[in-house]
């Protein structure tokens, strides 16, 4: 693997746009090149060592690269967009779009990021350590077709909308969710492992959602289907006892499943 | 401004030139005889010339167009143009911006484009896109079929009334032609029903299809109209729809074409009839009837087509026919918008994918080829995708690209759609291939002569404006048949582009917008003092049933900076 | 005193095209057929201080400058600044707000309208689901199911019930006795006294209520006996009148936008809408508040693909409400430079976005003294459209119409103004 590290700078207050912090986009680059990418300020263009410094090695082969943020970037989107092969580690936090459109390869975010992380995701992996905020893997507005594949895992917590019209793939959520986890949900497979305020599965058609923590709040348009243990869900066994639901009934043919587990949610089942 | 154009190979059906070397001369805007030394020279040698292509059916301004674009923000997303020097930038594949709409066509050629479905409480909002698309002529076609003066007077017989109605709405709306959708069908569907064939009454106002097609039919000749009545037939997209295609082709026949403007002989522009020409009574037993439909345009000669011929791409459908849209929407899950226009239309949108994975949209697509490629006289009929409905209209030159090649269409039968376009359609035993001539005659001249518009558009001689498209395909050295990816990107991006005589666009860029587009519309005046008795009444039903003011309703001059009135009759 | 008729309301979304003003000299003294607040605009009874002047704020101090002076050192910030936001919008014409679109392009700014904080939802919403909508006259001539979702129509578009339900239609000759009228709100308001029903959920239910009812019309049991406070049974018997509607048409407001969840409720009331009409006919109405709100939505999507929150940022369009938003750009502190048109958001804006306005420079294009200009660095007043000034204005549904001009006071329209300032970010762009 080699190794690029990137040390931010000072972060200015209009953020900047790293859609170029790519492994895909360093490959086969010097360090010099690398440097005097383009990057988007607002409405200007400037050159990525601006705002970092860099050193490090490329490679010619996306996949042998690593790029370290190396310190917090909360004023930097869209690192990682699309990237198909490689790693990326940020030691701290980030802004909007971390992995958006991401295809292939490793992200680590070690602090927060802020919303639509994952958005579009296709593949790979995004694991971010602590919380993110809305529209986690989620579709672009209007788009019927959201993730279809790889990996999220947030630590933290995160907020509303997440999973949005997700098709496929796999996200993974250790803390608590706000409101409309899977909305409009059409397959993939959502864990959370903490608790969730409401609407969870909204107007979902398809795909599954475990929640293994607390509901505050369930949607009236689910069909109970009674208790299941030990869910097997793709190859992975989620042991413990759960309400099964299936809905959202409010949509023409649905057929997503809902499981809460059955303790700390007697109060949304309906016996 | 004086120009020459040298040495290119000059396609021009209108005038029986067909792939002559000769010079094309330029002066104020007009094609003239000769021009002086002075003039500016473009050289064209082993190029192609058209007439600037016509575009007689597409949807690019307006409210559902909008409304296309604004539901839509994934499809903006796919394709964004960025501002340019002198340029406006924009976004939308299926639906571009107006901007970038004006650009497109001009890229490709194309110098004039008419929107082909208006409501006229809304005609306001399609000039205003109109005054922000730039380059091309256009005009705009006020929607008549389902509205309440023309049911009400047509039930009540009154030919005359309907006319003088029909008069005043057309320059009321600055309008061009008298669109009719789905007759009496869009009227059901204010009440959420549809109608089935062309004898089925609209709801309370008890007249058929037919019976408005018929009354709609001999009143525009009686208006004296430059275009025959434009209609999309009732039945869009069912199985088993052509035996209502055919009906309702026949009811026009025998009514004698009378234009003021121009010199059209048809009496019936029937639009998209790709989506009109199916056999079968549902989605499995479903086969083409196109070799019937084609059938019978070939053994008459009052009615001249458009195909809405299916490109495979994932586009956006919208049309004033609201049943069918929501039909469409109960098929495919997709988000459905929808506008009932009071008194007058309705309209719906919904996304679609045409998938050439998928065993419909391939035979739509073989169908709509099919009808190409078997009416024998291109006179007769015209290129369309009802963009953006089967396609959008920057696909044309790969439609232009499979008329021509028969390599390109086995390609597609063998590799790139589903096997029904085989099973379903005869498209794999045609081996017909079009010739540049016959191109531009679906693509210019015939649009050019049915719009009535074939004194200045659609040609290259002496009074024509100088609209003109230059192609980077040389038919003397290169063979579109086997060469036919390169034949569709000469089309796609013209060498120069010529607009009013000043060159717009320049390597298949766009280097100058020129003047504004200008906007036709019909200046009919059927009867005066009738038609002072009808506005009377059109006043008293405003008062009680509008929800705009009478003195609010017309579309005022200010909306059309370069106003091109075209004359019906003044009586 | 002069009378000009068929005159177009420069207030709400109803548009109103049937006030007859009078007029003495240059100014209106009286209006016909208009309600309280669009009479009330008219004859400027707000009683708002009128400018007539260009200013700029020196050593914190207004004074007045010459117009060329206040074009320029607009014009400037809009070039200097690296995240421009020009916000408003919704109180001006369509031309005006054409040229605000090419300002944003060539100042690569971001352009948004007060939809941002009002029917942004719903916009979010009919672009995920659809948007299936009807003119007014269909509601008059054929609606026997009327429902008032979140909104109170009796004081914020006073007229809607007027002219619209209360009046006889082609099909429903006896105006309101023809029809049902429904109001979902959670409070009593003047409208829920009208209705025949009134489904009084409990705050920030909306999403579950209208998802029990969706699954109902499908013919599905729900899992509990009462959703948002609402009995099983009352909705039961909510949706059967909605099914069995001939013509059925929901108007909804700022009640159900802004409630939990927002879009979303849009969103799945849309569904509702859309899956109604299986059974019955149904469609739906936004009330949308400012005049031409929906105009601006209507521009923006024609020029550039998408109806606001446009970031030309990059030279091309973006659109993400959420980053794109005047109130993410402010309260994440992206933006650097403000201008301000035809609105106010120094009254409606919430703190943390105002002390971000506070912090950067403001221009305001704004014909009274308002909360905006308070804070604004650069204050140019334009004529006010629709009394002073003509332009396109479209209605709430969508139906355009010509604003008059009924008095003449010579002050530049809002257009006339955009465009200088147009003219001059071009000069400073072409001197970088
Ligand atoms: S309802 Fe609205 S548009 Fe009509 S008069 Fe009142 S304020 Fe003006
Ligand atoms: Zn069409």
């Amino acid at each position: 693997m080699s190794e690029i590290i990137l040390k931010p700078k000072e972060q200015p207050l209009v953020p900047i746009e790293a859609n170029n912090v790519t492994p895909d986009v360093f490959a086969g680059k010097t360090l010099e090149e690398i440097k005097n990418l383009g990057i988007w300020h607002g409405n200007r263009q400037d050159r990525l060592s601006k705002f970092f410094d860099i050193e490090g090695e490329s490679s010619e082969n996306p996949s042998e690269i690593k790029i370290i943020i190396d310190g917090s970037v909360p004023k930097t989107k869209w690192i990682g967009k699309a990237m198909t092969a490689g790693e990326i580690l940020v030691k701290g936090d980030v802004n909007m779009y971390v992995g958006a459109d991401m295809k292939g390869g490793k992200i680590l975010v070690e602090g927060n990021a802020a919303s639509w992380p994952g958005q579009d995701m296709q593949g790979g992996e995004l694991t971010i350590m602590g919380n993110a905020g809305d529209y986690v893997g989620s579709a672009y507005r209007g788009d019927w077709r959201g993730m279809s594949g790889g990996l999220i895992t947030v630590h933290g917590n995160v907020g509303n909308e997440i999973a949005e019209y997700m098709l496929g793939g796999k996200m993974v959520i250790k803390g608590n969710v706000s409101i409309m986890p899977g909305v409009h949900m059409n397959g993939g497979l959502l864990i959370i492992e903490g608790n969730v305020v409401a609407r969870v599965g909204g107007e979902m058609k398809g795909g599954t959602i475990v929640v293994k923590g607390i509901i505050d709040e369930f949607l009236a348009g689910f069909k109970y289907l009674g208790i299941e243990r030990d869910l097997n869900l793709e190859g992975e066994i989620i042991e413990g006892a759960y309400h099964k639901f299936k809905g959202d009934l409010a949509t023409k043919g649905a057929s997503g499943i809902v499981y809460a587990a059955v303790a700390g949610n007697s109060h949304i089942a309906p016996y | 401004m004086e120009h020459i154009i040298k040495n290119g190979i000059v396609y021009d059906p209108l005038n029986n030139i067909d792939g002559e070397q000769k010079d094309i001369c330029i002066k104020d805007g007009k094609i003239v005889d000769s021009v002086s030394a002075d003039a500016n020279v473009t050289d064209a040698s082993g190029q192609i010339i058209m007439p600037g292509g016509v575009d007689p059916h597409t949807h690019i301004a307006g409210a559902k167009v909008n409304v296309g674009r604004m539901i839509r923000p994934e499809d903006s997303k796919k394709d964004v143009v960025g501002r340019a020097p002198g340029q406006r930038g924009g976004s939308g594949f299926s639906v571009p911006s107006t901007f970038m709409t004006g650009y497109r066509y001009a890229q490709m050629g194309y110098t004039t484009a008419m929107e082909a479905a208006m409501p006229p409480l809304l005609a306001r909002h399609t000039h205003e896109e109109f005054h922000d698309t730039p380059i091309i002529d256009h005009a705009a076609y006020p929607l008549f079929g389902n509205n309440w003066f023309v049911m009400q007077y047509l039930k009540e017989g009154d030919l005359d009334k309907t006319a003088a109605y029909a008069s005043w709405l057309l320059r009321a709306t600055k309008g061009y032609a008298i669109k009719i959708v789905n007759p009496a069908g869009t009227e059901a569907w204010a009440w959420g029903g549809n109608v089935h064939g062309i004898d089925d009454p609209a709801p309370y106002f008890d007249v058929t299809g037919g019976e408005i097609i018929k009354g709609l039919a001999e009143v525009n000749e009686m208006l004296g109209l430059p275009h025959p009545i434009h209609l999309h037939c009732n039945d869009l997209g069912h199985p088993g729809n052509y035996e209502t295609t055919l009906k309702s082709f026949d009811i026009p026949k025998g009514i004698k074409a009378n234009p003021i403007t121009g010199n059209r002989d048809k009496v019936l522009y029937a639009t998209h009839v790709q989506f009109h020409s199916y056999g079968g009574t549902n989605w499995r037993d479903f086969v083409s009837e196109a070799p019937k439909i084609a059938d019978y345009v070939n053994k008459n000669d009052h009615i001249v087509i458009d195909v809405g011929q299916v490109t495979l791409d994932e586009t956006t459908t919208m049309t004033a026919d609201g049943p069918m849209e929501y039909d469409l929407h109960t098929l495919n899950g997709l988000k459905w918008a929808n506008c009932d226009v009071e008194l007058e239309t309705g309209s719906g949108v919904v996304p679609f994918i045409y998938s050439g994975k998928a065993p419909v949209p391939s035979s739509q697509w073989a169908i709509g080829l099919e009808l190409f490629l078997l009416v024998n006289d291109p006179e007769k009929i015209c290129l369309t995708t009802d963009s953006p409905n089967a396609g959008p209209f920057t696909r044309y030159p790969r439609v232009m690209s499979w008329l021509m090649s028969n390599k390109y269409r086995e390609d597609m039968i063998e590799n790139h759609v589903h096997k029904w376009a085989q099973k379903k359609t005869s498209i794999a035993t045609i081996d017909r291939e079009y010739s540049f001539f016959e191109i531009a005659q679906i693509s210019r001249a015939t649009p050019a002569k049915v719009l009535g518009l074939s004194d200045t558009k659609g040609h290259l001689g002496v009074g024509a404006d100088a609209d003109i498209a230059i192609y980077p395909f040389n038919p003397e050295t290169q063979d579109p048949s086997t060469d036919y990816m390169k034949l569709e990107e000469a089309l796609t991006a013209a060498s120069y582009v010529f607009k009013d005589g000043e060159i717009v666009v320049k390597d298949g860029k766009v280097v100058n917008i020129g003047l504004p587009g200008r906007c036709y519309w019909v200046n009919s005046i059927y009867d005066e003092e009738l038609e002072k008795q009808i506005v009377g009444e059109v006043e008293t039903m405003f008062k009680r049933y509008y929800s705009v003011n009478f003195a609010n309703y017309a579309v005022q001059d200010e909306y059309l900076p370069r106003s091109t009135p075209v004359d019906g009759v003044i009586l | 005193m002069e009378i000009v008729k068929n005159v177009v309301c420069p207030f709400c979304g109803m548009l109103c095209d049937d006030i007859i003003c009078k007029v003495e000299g240059d100014e209106i003294v009286g209006t016909l057929n208009a309600c309280r607040i669009g009479h009330s605009k008219f004859v400027h009874a707000e009683g708002a201080e009128r400018y007539k002047k260009p200013l700029i704020r020196k050593n914190g101090e207004l004074v007045e400058v010459t117009m060329e002076e206040a074009i320029d050192k607009a014009a400037t910030v809009l070039a200097e600044s690296k995240r421009p936001l020009m916000y408003g919008w919704s109180c001006t014409d369509c031309d005006a707000q054409a040229v605000g679109v090419e300002l944003a392009e060539e100042a690569k700014a971001i352009i948004d309208n007060t939809a941002s904080v009002c029917h942004g939802p719903s916009v979010l919403a009919l672009q995920d689901v659809g948007y299936p909508i009807c003119t007014f006259g269909e509601v008059k001539n054929r609606a026997d199911v009327v429902v008032y979702w979140g909104c109170n129509p009796m004081h914020a578009h006073p007229r809607n019930l007027s002219r619209l339900v209360f009046s006889r239609g082609f099909f429903r000759e006896r105006g309101l006795a023809d029809r049902t009228v429904i109001v979902v709100d959670p409070r009593k308001s003047d409208s829920s006294k009208l209705a025949d029903i009134h489904l009084q959920l409990d705050y920030d239910k909306d999403y579950e209520l209208l998802d029990a009812m969706r699954a109902v019309l499908l013919g599905n049991e729900i899992l509990y006996d009462e959703v948002a406070g609402i009995p099983k049974e009352t909705i039961y018997e909510a949706v059967d009148v909605l099914k069995n509607a001939k013509f059925g048409v929901l108007f909804f407001g700022m009640g159900i936008t802004h409630s939990r969840g927002k879009h979303r409720n849009i969103d799945t009331a849309i569904c509702l809408v859309t899956d109604l009409n299986d059974s019955a006919k149904f469609t739906l109405i936004p009330m949308r508040g400012h005049y031409n709100v929906t105009g601006f939505n209507q521009v923006c999507t024609w020029e550039s693909g998408y109806p606001f929150c446009v970031d030309f940022a990059t030279g091309s369009a973006r659109y993400n409400p959420g980053e794109t938003g005047s109130n993410d750009l402010l309260q994440n502190k992206e933006t650097d430079g403000m201008m301000v048109v035809a609105s106010d958001p120094g009254a409606h804006f919430p703190q943390k976005a105002l002390e971000r306005m506070a912090e950067i420079p403001v221009i305001s294009i704004e014909p009274h003294r308002t909360p905006t200009t308070e804070m604004a660095d650069i204050i140019i007043p334009p004529a006010i459209v629709g009394m002073e000034a003509e332009g396109t204005a479209y209605r709430m549904e969508g139906v355009p119409i010509r604003m008059r001009k009924v008095v003449d006071i010579g002050l530049l329209s809002d257009k006339e103004i955009l465009e200088r300032i147009l003219t001059r970010v071009k000069e400073i762009n072409a001197s970088k």
